[in-house]
């Protein structure tokens, strides 16, 4: 195990690396002058130049990416454009936010998938099994931003069962911030008015970022499962006499959600993406938002910064899956070793 | 019962008659189980569908997509506007029939781009293998570390808004996939008996590569692909519901979203509908896709 | 022997519905398993011998169905009974090893609860500490070195025999009446089949348990078995003793398998094979289904199919050349 965390760590750091070239490529192209931003649009062309070499960016690329990369390392990821802040600390005010509605997204996909997944393998090929599937089908087809406007559109302005994009009620205030996650800091400062507003905003964003996500765990729950009841391993225990429930359950579905959870665990980096485009629509103020803002406006050290994190956060997270895979699935690492 | 075993001997006829009833065979199953999954075909129909409505869009549009008609701005479905019309007056149903020609476009286009580049670096890295294999597969990790959307939105708002740029964008976003895919395969052939058989007679790698090589990597490609068509059409729709994708006036489906967003409560129709259209078609091609993959999967052809 | 009839398989019909037809796996097998007697199972691949073990735990998985038959166990029609009540039996008087050990265990278990499994499965008052310490003590009777340790192992990490000893010990720690055992020695090599085939012998008589071996090896049924049924495209052409039915085979079919063994064949001779081919079970023939192939087919062999005809009290073959016979028919009336 050691051995195989070992190699894996050295792949992620060239990985890593890899990715702020190609971050810092990105900003190379990106149509806009920071410069000419910062001096302003009056500033005679000398102020500009003067600009250029105090920041270095007369220097060939290879010292700029030097420099870049020392920034960094240290935190730095520059101010941005939009706020006035640094990066870095909006980031940070903005992730807990996108932690939370990423969760309770996953806690939707996984309650509703897996079921799914299992109730279309054993009764493969049935019209409930053909049901699920066109679900899960529709929930991998549908467009995120669509239908965050149309359950808006419906449970919101025309039934008005849930309340308006946001995080809280605009009377409410928010809670001393200890982690950042409403649902917490609010319970544990006991203001359960806030919490159940909370709440109750979550609903709406957090299905719609599931849904796609739920489609997701299903489809490999369910072609999972199909794979471990073909099985001999399930044939023998269907020889010792057990119940069709405990052989599903005890013997299949262990097995099969091996590679389930490994979906589950990717699903949680892909709802960065999905968060873009949700959190625009129900005005959520969290990482997806600021990015998507700092995309249109070409705000360069957001767009920059965030990326990059992004990628990192993602590159971790599927490390961390892998190992859980490996540390699952006793073959893997004996076999690797 | 003593019976002599008589030799055989090899009739070229016989085995070729015997391999193209083989292959028709195959055929005729795989024609019988598509027949049987009555999604699979709800896919292919809607797929055709898709290509059709493209193809014959003036025939089908009752009005011309730009055309502002501003007194009959924001009205509900009728006779006249199937789907109502937009903010500045324009069919959306008519919108919504071009559109089918912009996001066939856009998914070929990428496709042609993504594809044959994944498949080079791949068979070239699974090949060659060694210090082209890893050069190659790290740059495709490095690109893989990037959830496909933010990489294609980063890399489409870096090179500026508009739907060539997008579809520059979200190929970037996909290649490495095929790479890793076409990689994958082409180890799995490599030491086939036949491929080594290819060597012993002299042939030179890009013979083999191209040649031998590629064929055998297609089939699990293809299947790919058509499962990702879905992911790119959103992608490209998500990409123009943001602005960084088509501009207006084309009649992209993910912009006419947008464009409708601030319309949602009374005029819901100029938001929806667009939508529907693009749910409808990924779920087509998903559902293609999966046929596909089922057809060619060999367990599904014993029962 | 005297022993009483612990397992009577009458006409047994199974089909398997296909994209191209239906396969007739089981055309009307009909056999006879006594008290603590290993009865072989033996055929070519393909001939039905694992498809006969799945019906008579009836664990044939749809589209597959019997058709057809009566599977009496202990007296009791197996195919009328309730899915609950063949659950009690499955595991507990009925068991089944089957050929690849490694893949027959569940790999993410360790291999000792797999074995206690059984236990608890069945007895319900059995304590999680007694049965796991039952299970110990059966991996060591199966001689299986450092008991305690290996039941903590998982299954990759056993060899081909250990993890087939750790099967046995799964399927022996019941004391079931029957244990069904599909080619349990096809997938070691050949040392390792040696053995497991002598700790099988001693298992049974220490059990006494009656064995149903599925094999294609005719060796390994000549040196285990009592008594032995041949098959033949989906029903049994012959059965008896084994010293009857291989010192003296009588049907066709037999005698041409036993002559395709290499005794004393001259190096530059050819090898005998039957000729023909095994028929399509899509469409099987009206007659004898070996008809096509056999040097003695008359007119009538293609146009029925000829029932078990007993020749001496444990001898019958299933050949119109034989009609008549000196003993009792055996089919669905004979009281045997």
């Amino acid at each position: 195990m050691g051995r195989y965390l070992l190699r894996r760590l050295v792949t992620l750091t060239i990985t890593l690396l890899g990715i702020m070239v190609i971050t810092f490529f990105i900003s190379l192209v990106i149509p806009m002058d920071p410069l000419a931003a910062l001096a302003g649009p009056q500033a005679p062309q000398e102020t500009v130049d003067r600009l250029r070499t105090l920041y270095g960016f007369d220097q060939p690329l290879y010292v700029q990416f030097g420099r870049y990369a020392n920034r960094l390392l240290h935190g730095d990821l520059g101010v941005s454009f939009q706020t006035g802040r640094p990066v870095f600390q909006d980031i940070l005010k903005y992730f807990p936010a996108t932690l939370e509605l990423a969760t309770f997204a996953i806690l939707v996909g996984v309650a509703l998938g897996i079921p799914l997944g299992v109730l279309s393998a054993v009764y493969r090929n049935s019209l409930l099994d053909q049901f699920c599937r066109l679900l899960s089908l529709i929930g991998v087809s549908t467009p995120v931003f669509w239908l965050g406007l149309v359950l808006l559109l419906i449970f919101y302005y025309k039934l008005g069962w849930f309340p308006e994009p946001g995080r809280l009620d605009i009377m409410l205030l928010e809670p001393s911030r200890i982690t950042g996650v409403l649902l917490v800091d609010s319970a544990v400062a006991r203001d359960w008015e806030v919490f159940w507003s909370a709440l109750k905003h979550l609903v709406l964003p957090a299905s719609v970022l599931g849904l796609t996500g739920m489609a997701g765990i299903a489809r490999i729950t369910r072609s999972s499962m199909l794979e471990v009841l073909s099985q001999e391993y399930v044939k023998t225990a269907r020889i010792k006499g057990l119940g069709e429930f405990l052989v599903i359950t005890r013997h299949a579905l262990r097995n099969a959600l091996v590679p389930t959870v490994t979906v589950i665990g990717l699903t949680y980096g892909g709802l960065l993406e999905g968060s873009v485009l949700t959190e625009t629509i129900f005005s959520w103020p969290g990482l997806g938002r600021y990015m998507a803002n700092a995309f249109l406006t070409l705000d360069l050290n957001t767009i920059v910064g965030g990326t990059m994190l992004v990628a990192f956060t993602f590159c971790v997270v599927n490390l961390g899956v892998d190992l859980l895979y490996a540390f699952l699935n006793p073959k893997i690492t004996y076999t690797a070793s | 019962m003593i019976s002599e075993p008589a030799p055989h001997t090899l009739d070229l006829t016989e085995a070729r008659r015997r391999r193209a009833e083989a292959r028709w065979r195959y055929l005729k199953d795989s024609y019988v189980l598509w027949r049987r999954n009555r999604l699979m075909v709800l896919g292919t129909s809607i797929v055709l569908g898709l290509l059709l409505v493209a193809a014959l869009a003036p025939l089908l549009a009752t009005h011309n997509p730009y055309e502002q008609i501003l007194n009959d701005r924001l009205l509900a479905p009728s006779a006249k506007y199937w789907f109502g019309t937009d903010s500045l007056g324009r069919d959306i149903y008519s919108r919504v029939v071009y559109g089918a020609r912009v996001t066939l476009t856009i998914a070929l286009l990428v496709a042609a781009i993504s594809t044959p580049l994944g498949m080079l670096m791949g068979i070239v890295a699974g090949y060659l293998g060694g210090l082209a294999d890893e050069i190659l597969m790290r740059l495709a990790d490095v690109f893989l570390a990037f959830p496909r959307l933010i990489l294609a939105i980063a890399f489409a708002a870096a090179l500026g808004p508009g739907v060539e740029n997008a579809i520059v964008a979200i190929a970037i976003a996909h290649w490495p996939s095929y790479a890793r895919l076409a990689r994958a395969e082409t180890l799995n052939v490599k030491n086939n008996d036949y491929i080594q058989a290819m060597r012993v007679l002299g042939a030179g790698k890009a013979r083999i590569m191209a040649g031998h090589i590629l064929p055998l990597t297609l089939s699990s490609i293809i299947v790919r692909m058509s499962l990702d068509m879905g992911t790119i059409i959103l992608t490209a729709a998500g990409l123009g519901f943001l602005g960084l994708g088509a501009q207006p006036p084309m009649p992209e489906w993910g912009l006419m979203v947008s464009d409708g967003r601030q319309f949602l409560v009374d005029q819901w129709w100029v938001s929806t509908l667009p939508g529907l259209a693009i749910l409808v078609v990924v779920m087509g091609f998903n559902l293609l896709g999966d046929g596909i993959r089922d057809v060619l999967d060999p367990r599904q052809r014993q029962a | 022997m005297a022993d009483e009839l612990l397992l009577d398989v009458q006409d047994l019909k199974v089909e398997f519905p296909t994209l191209r037809g239906t396969i007739h796996a089981l055309q009307g097998v009909t056999f006879r398993l006594h008290r603590r007697e290993t009865l072989g199972l033996a055929g070519e691949t393909g001939c039905g011998k694992s498809v006969t073990a799945l019906a008579i735990l009836r664990l044939i998985s749809p589209p597959g169905r019997i058709s057809h038959g009566r599977i009496l166990f202990e007296g009791r029609d197996l195919l009328a009974a309730s899915e609950a009540e063949m659950r009690d039996l499955r595991g507990s008087q009925i068991s089944m090893i089957l050929q690849e050990p490694k893949m027959s265990l569940n790999p993410v278990i360790r291999v000792g609860a797999q074995v206690a499994e059984t236990l608890l499965v069945h007895d319900k008052t059995l304590s999680r500490r007694a049965a796991a310490e039952r299970a110990v003590e059966m991996l060591a009777t199966l001689g299986i070195p450092d008991p305690q340790r290996v039941a903590r192992r998982y299954p990759h990490e056993l060899s081909g025999g250990m993890a087939q000893r750790v099967m046995i010990a799964m399927m022996l720690v019941t004391r079931p009446k029957l244990l069904i055992a599909d080619e349990p020695t096809s997938a070691l090599d050949v040392t390792i089949q040696a053995q497991i085939l002598e700790l099988m012998k001693a298992l049974k008589r220490e059990i006494q348990t009656a064995v149903l071996l599925i094999t294609h090896d005719l060796g390994v049924m000549a040196e285990t078995c009592d008594r032995v049924a041949v098959m033949y495209a989906g029903s049994v052409v012959e059965q008896g003793s084994v010293r009857t039915v291989l010192k003296r085979p009588q049907h066709p079919y037999t005698q041409g398998l036993l002559k395709t063994i290499p005794n004393d064949v001259a190096p530059d001779q050819l090898l005998f094979s039957i000729r023909g081919q095994v028929p399509s079970l899509l469409a099987p023939p009206a007659g004898c289904a070996f008809a096509p192939r056999c040097d003695r087919a008359m007119p009538e062999c293609v146009q029925a199919v000829p029932p078990q005809y007993g020749l001496e009290a444990d001898h019958h073959v299933a050949c119109f050349l034989h009609r008549g016979g000196t003993a009792n028919r055996h089919d669905a009336k004979s009281p045997i």
